[in-house]
């Protein structure tokens, strides 16, 4: 078993972090995982992207060219990515930034109104989480429990007065996936 | 100790102070900035040195001149750096010191990019420098292996009076995985019996690189070349995969040998005997396992992120045992797994028996066509 998950956006949203967070997930759950970020000069305030691929053997190749799936938080990574997911992968996509639909038929599409989630929800450096319960409902792959144990076991004690609020934004954004390929299937 | 989800250049980084590295001179350059940025505050707070040097050059010389005390030292840079400092590379060899070099490895020629490469695999291993002088490079293909040839590099340093060579890639230190560190080592207390130490009353203690009698200087590389061949008869590392009954054998180092292994693991799914040979240490090089692995091979394909560097060492190595092909990406661009794929079911559709010299010039025929593809 191999899957891989591309995170793009731009700079601010979380994107690494997102990233991070599945790493942790995986590496906890005894799976081999690799976290590998775009560090080009293109990082400097514009577009970033980090690639995640978890395994349950060691990792060869360290980036992909068709992932398994794509967070697209942000419309130049849509654009980017659309065309490179791998058929029937899964493109999770930030509504709340992106108007237009994926045209690809042969994708599996989620759309997230993920920015006003975790407005709603209190602070909206949420969006990420909101986005990574979105696949982690739509993949299956990482248990929602297990991604939560990680992400307090990792998260330095200071910031631990706002895993509640992650809690409810990873939830939020799995139920959402669930629905949608519910309908859809 | 638990594993930790680490990022290459940090875990360098820490697996150097971890061995005891006493004194780090560097100058910053992407993609190897975090392992400088880990030494800035490790080394101030155990309290060893750290000096941000002015240039490569002078992080060369300063690595130098410390490694004369016989402390544990080191330096970090990415290629157009590591150029740089080929002068002060020689003389470190010259005067028979230990030191530890991390070249994480971008694109070139020239400035280039910040792009993971293997372009330095040539400047590395058969030496940048003048004279005949020879390092040991060592090339990790994961975050762990990463560190556990860290650590091994001050080892080897100090048990040949040599320069070790972590080689790795942009990819290599820029990614996470999960790994685990060794236990801190306690610092040297025994010097060696050549180090200065500024004792006074012994009997003087002089190193030097100048040999002003040709005799002299004869006499010294006479000594590099013997303890070389204690060094190519104890240090050969290498990793082997699905060799048992592989027809086609892939050779690749460093980031190149995950690659490949993704390309194999899929042929392997379609019912291609296809193995991986991956060496670890570059040099010594693992002449005689690869000859022995090229006499039960129908093909080789050796795959790097550079124009074939390695390629001449295994044609070299393998004395046409069987044919020697190579695919490779230059100028930053790492292959990808189905370029690979492609190659392996290239040569199992038909393997030539002689490519008669025309190796390079039929990759890069077919590399354009990939290119074009995109």
């Amino acid at each position: 078993m191999q899957t891989e998950i591309i995170i793009a956006g731009f700079g601010g949203q979380g994107v690494l972090f997102a990233g991070q967070v599945l790493a942790y997930a995986a590496m906890d759950n005894d799976l081999h995982v690799t976290w590998i970020p775009s560090y080009g000069p293109e990082m400097r305030g514009g577009t970033a992207n980090c690639t995640v691929i978890i395994g349950d053997e060691p990792i060869g190749a360290p980036i992909v060219k068709h992932p398994k799936a794509v967070i697209a938080l942000n419309l130049p990574s849509l654009d980017k990515y659309e065309p490179l997911v791998a058929e029937n992968g899964i493109l999770l996509v930030n509504s709340s930034l992106i108007e237009r639909k994926v045209e690809r038929p042969d994708v599996h599409v989620v759309y997230v109104s993920a920015n006003e989630i975790a407005e709603r929800l209190g602070d909206k450096r949420l969006t990420n989480m909101v986005m990574v319960g979105a696949w982690l409902g739509a993949s299956g792959v990482l248990d929602m429990k297990a991604v939560q144990t990680s992400l307090k076991a990792h998260l330095p004690a200071k910031h631990h007065k706002l895993l509640p609020a992650n809690y409810l934004a990873l939830e939020e954004g799995a139920q959402i996936a669930r629905e949608t390929l519910a309908q859809a299937a | 100790m638990a594993k930790e989800l680490l990022k290459g250049n940090v875990a360098m980084a820490e697996a150097a102070v971890r061995a005891g590295c006493e004194a780090y001179f560097g100058y910053p350059i992407t993609p190897q900035t975090e392992l400088l940025e880990h030494m800035a505050a490790r080394m101030p707070e155990l309290g060893r040195a750290f000096v941000q040097a002015e240039s490569e050059v002078a992080a060369i010389n300063m690595v130098y001149g410390a490694a004369c005390t016989g402390k544990r030292v080191m330096t970090t840079s990415s290629s157009p750096g590591v150029s740089l400092m080929m002068e002060g590379i020689s003389y470190i060899a010259g005067t028979e010191v230990p030191m530890v070099l991390i070249d994480v490895m971008r694109g070139g020629p020239g400035l280039g990019n910040i792009a993971p490469a293997q372009g330095d695999y040539t400047q590395m291993v058969h030496g940048g420098g003048h004279g005949d002088y020879k390092t040991i490079v060592l090339a990790p293909a994961s975050v762990q292996e990463a560190i556990d040839l860290t650590a091994l590099a001050f080892d080897l340093a100090d048990k040949y009076r040599a320069i070790v060579v972590v080689l790795a890639d942009g990819s290599l230190g820029q990614m996470m995985e999960p790994a685990e560190l060794p236990e801190m080592q306690p610092l040297k207390k025994q010097l060696p019996d050549w180090a200065i130490t500024g004792e006074p009353g012994r009997d003087r203690r002089l190193l030097t690189s100048i040999y002003l009698q040709p005799e002299d200087e004869e006499t010294t590389n006479i000594r590099l070349q013997r303890r070389w061949m204690e060094i190519e008869a104890n240090e050969v590392r290498y990793q082997e995969y699905f060799l048992d009954d592989a027809e086609i054998v892939l050779v690749g180092f460093g980031t190149a040998g995950r690659v490949a292994l993704s390309a194999i693991r899929h042929a392997r799914a379609e019912g291609i005997k296809v193995g991986l040979f991956r060496p670890v240490s570059l040099s010594p090089f693992p002449a005689e396992a690869l000859r022995l692995v090229a006499r039960k091979a129908k093909a080789m394909l050796v795959v790097e992120m550079n124009a074939g560097q390695m390629l001449n060492d295994v044609r070299l190595v393998t004395q046409g045992a069987c044919p020697v092909d190579f695919y490779g990406r230059m100028g930053g661009v790492v292959p990808l797994p189905d370029e690979i794929l492609s190659e392996i079911m290239r040569l199992a559709r038909f393997t030539p028996h002689d490519l008669n010299g025309h190796t390079r010039a039929a990759w890069l025929d077919r590399l354009e066509v990939v290119r074009g593809a995109k």
